[in-house]
């Protein structure tokens, strides 16, 4: 090709997309899709793509983000990936992450912040059988073989367990290393195992048992809430660089919009389950589609209702999140300045004008049917 | 290779897997009999028998016939993993292909300066004890920081495994012409980079190709560690990483999903030999 003919195209381009800019409204109405230039941002999940994280894919797939002058990238966690990590050395513009591991981070002294507590409660089980006669009580836990993944998994268990008075380490046979399935408590080598009740309480429910010929049901099993039992700590949260945060406006102004567009994303999963599910399948799940469903739901319990508004800092669980950081060690103290209510708040009163219920008082859990192996 | 050489090692791989089979099947049909131990004694076997832990050859077999949605379209489980494998090739590739031009270059450059062999061999074998998890953060944190997809932190991952083999073994192999050779080629008054390019790098084929095959095995497996490690979309090691969480009520997936990757690790292989079989065996025919 001719250089000549190839700098026209270039001028040519240029000036079309120039003339394009050009076009769009001065006054961007914030939300309405109605951009003088798109902010190019990345989100770092903790895990692979899953419901866990539907909102976020729902803010991409549904042009929720586009709306905000946002092109997110959604970048999915592997074994070695820890996402406040990824924030805080500035490879990525936001991380979801449980709050107390990236407390310990925080403590650090690495500039991380959270500005939209997502999830109001915990999602973390302790289950046996129900024949082991560990039932509901973590006392029960005493002599018995424990699990848990380790990793930072562990401290609501250690806590819930203190709490119980299992506090002599010889009461409790072992706390022992168990992996991201359920092998251990079908084969009966532990005798209550830690679960997600989004993810591994399901899988349970998902295998043959072989004494019917059908699968467990959950009649079978028993389970210890941490809820319950005032030890449940506060789990994912989106982060922001809170550098960033305080020395540049325009990381400010990306984060509210970043911040009311991913809520909303979690809003339209609220009340479009099945389309959510739709989007994570979509987006490359490979652990099919009742798990998918079964995951959605419970994440749904585990946001809604926010009595608060979504997004926002729940005082009390945060309290119960510190209280149990430090009597386990895994703080020294309160960290200061590590959650901001500022962006939520601002989300949540354009939600409301734009009549979209932000505590979700009025949702209903569904009832879903799993299948064998979660298809 | 003759017809005949070619039917006898097809043969050989058929007879192999069957016997592979076999063996599989009759020590899960042997735990089964015995509750997992050895007859006639109180010894347990190292391996359970249950179909969670080895599930029926046939049952693997069958499952990768199954259907399994991948994103917007449902695939066979096989065509689902070709797919995976074929964008794993991909990363190792490139691993590989960075892999050999640096380990060539390292090679190069300690044969040219003696002081370099004496100060690098050592950093290189230390390279190799560093662990992957150890890297795996460190690389895709700067790949992302340049604004590289994580696909490049992957193929560089693999690149760190395959220059090793090639580094190693290029420098003996780039040594190893005799003495009295390159006495003849001082007497053509040939330069140092014609005798590396006449003589050296051609004798060197022999020591090279044998590295080459060990670097594109382990590109694979850098790649899978690296897909699994940093987290990718697509990919066998995702794969793996997905189906193990299922592992409790899927077994035959992650199987499946493991003998990809083998069969992956084959396939770069047989690439390699295609290779040393047109630059060295043929080009001896055509000398001949």
């Amino acid at each position: 090709m001719n250089k000549r003919f190839t700098r026209g195209v270039v001028a040519l381009v240029a000036a079309v997309s120039l003339l394009a800019t050009a076009c769009g409204s001065d006054e961007a109405a914030v939300g309405s899709g109605d951009c003088d230039s798109v902010d190019s941002v990345s989100l770092q999940l903790q895990w692979v793509t899953q419901a866990q994280f539907a909102g976020y894919f729902a803010a991409v797939d549904r042009g929720i983000y586009n709306d905000y002058c946002l092109d997110v990238t959604v970048l999915e966690g592997g074994v070695d990936i820890v996402p406040q990590q990824q924030l805080a050395s500035g490879a990525v513009d936001f991380a979801i992450s449980w709050v107390p591991k990236a407390l310990v981070n925080v403590e650090q002294g690495e500039p991380l912040k959270i500005v939209a507590q997502v999830f109001q409660r915990s999602g973390t089980l302790q289950v046996s059988w129900a024949d082991s006669g560990i039932g509901s009580d973590p006392a029960n836990l005493a002599g018995k073989k424990v699990g848990t993944w380790g990793w930072g998994n562990e401290f609501e268990l250690i806590a819930g367990l203190r709490k119980a008075g299992v506090t002599d380490p010889d009461n409790i046979d072992e706390l022992i290393g168990q992996s991201f399935d359920m092998m251990a408590l079908l084969s009966g080598e532990i005798d209550a195992a830690q679960a997600m009740t989004y993810n591994e309480y399901a899988q349970v429910l998902e295998a043959m048992n072989p004494a019917t010929g059908e699968l467990y049901k959950a009649s079978d099993l028993s389970v210890i809430d941490w809820n319950d039992q005032g030890t449940a700590m506060l789990q994912d949260a989106i982060w922001a660089n809170s550098d960033k945060l305080a020395s540049d406006d325009n990381y400010r102004d990306i984060t509210t919009r970043f911040v009311e567009a991913s809520l909303q994303g979690w809003a339209h999963c609220r009340d479009n389950a099945d389309d959510c599910v739709d989007i994570v399948l979509n987006n490359g799940s490979a652990l099919g589609e009742s798990h998918q469903a079964w995951q959605m739901n419970e994440i749904n319990r585990l946001i809604w209702p926010s009595p608060g508004g979504v997004g926002m800092m729940d005082q009390d669980l945060w309290d119960q999140t510190i209280s149990v950081s430090t009597d386990t060690g895994l703080l020294a103290g309160e960290p200061d300045g590590a959650w901001t209510n500022e962006f939520a708040e601002a989300a949540n009163e354009n939600m409301k004008k734009n009549g979209r219920s932000t505590t979700g008082s009025g949702w209903q859990p569904k009832q879903i049917t799993l299948n064998e192996g979660g298809m | 290779m003759t017809k005949r050489k070619a039917f006898r090692t097809a043969f050989t791989v058929l007879v192999t897997l069957v016997l592979l089979v076999l063996l599989w099947e009759g020590y899960k049909w042997m735990g089964q009999q015995t509750d997992d131990h050895w007859p006639g004694t109180q010894f347990g076997l190292p391996v359970s028998t249950n179909d969670l832990t080895m599930p029926h050859s046939g049952d693997i077999f069958n499952e990768l016939t199954e259907e399994i949605r991948a994103g917007r379209e449902t695939l066979p489980l096989t065509v689902y993993l070709a797919k995976k494998a074929a964008f794993t090739f991909l990363e190792a590739a490139i691993g590989f292909s960075l892999g050999v031009i640096v380990g060539l270059m390292l090679a190069i450059f300690m044969l040219r300066w003696r002081f370099a062999e004496r100060g690098f061999l050592p950093w290189i074998n230390v390279s190799q004890t560093v662990p992957l998890i150890a890297l795996a953060p460190i690389v895709v944190t700067w790949a992302r920081l340049q604004g590289y997809p994580d696909m490049v932190g992957i193929s560089l991952i693999a690149t760190y495994l395959t220059f090793f083999p090639v580094a190693v073994s290029g420098l003996r192999g780039l040594q190893s012409p005799d003495s009295s050779d390159i006495e003849l080629m001082h007497s053509y008054a040939a330069s140092w980079s014609s005798t590396l390019i006449k003589l050296r790098l051609p004798a060197a084929r022999p020591f090279l190709f044998p590295a080459f095959k060990l670097a594109a095995t382990l590109s694979v497996v850098g790649a899978i560690v690296g897909e699994i490690s940093i987290g990718t979309k697509t990919g066998l090691g995702r794969a793996i990483l997905d189906f193990s969480m299922r592992y409790a009520v899927w077994p035959e997936r992650l199987y499946s999903s493991v003998i990809a990757a083998s069969l992956l690790g084959l396939f770069v292989f047989g690439l390699v030999n295609a290779a040393e079989w047109l630059v060295i065996k043929r080009g001896r025919e055509v000398l001949k």
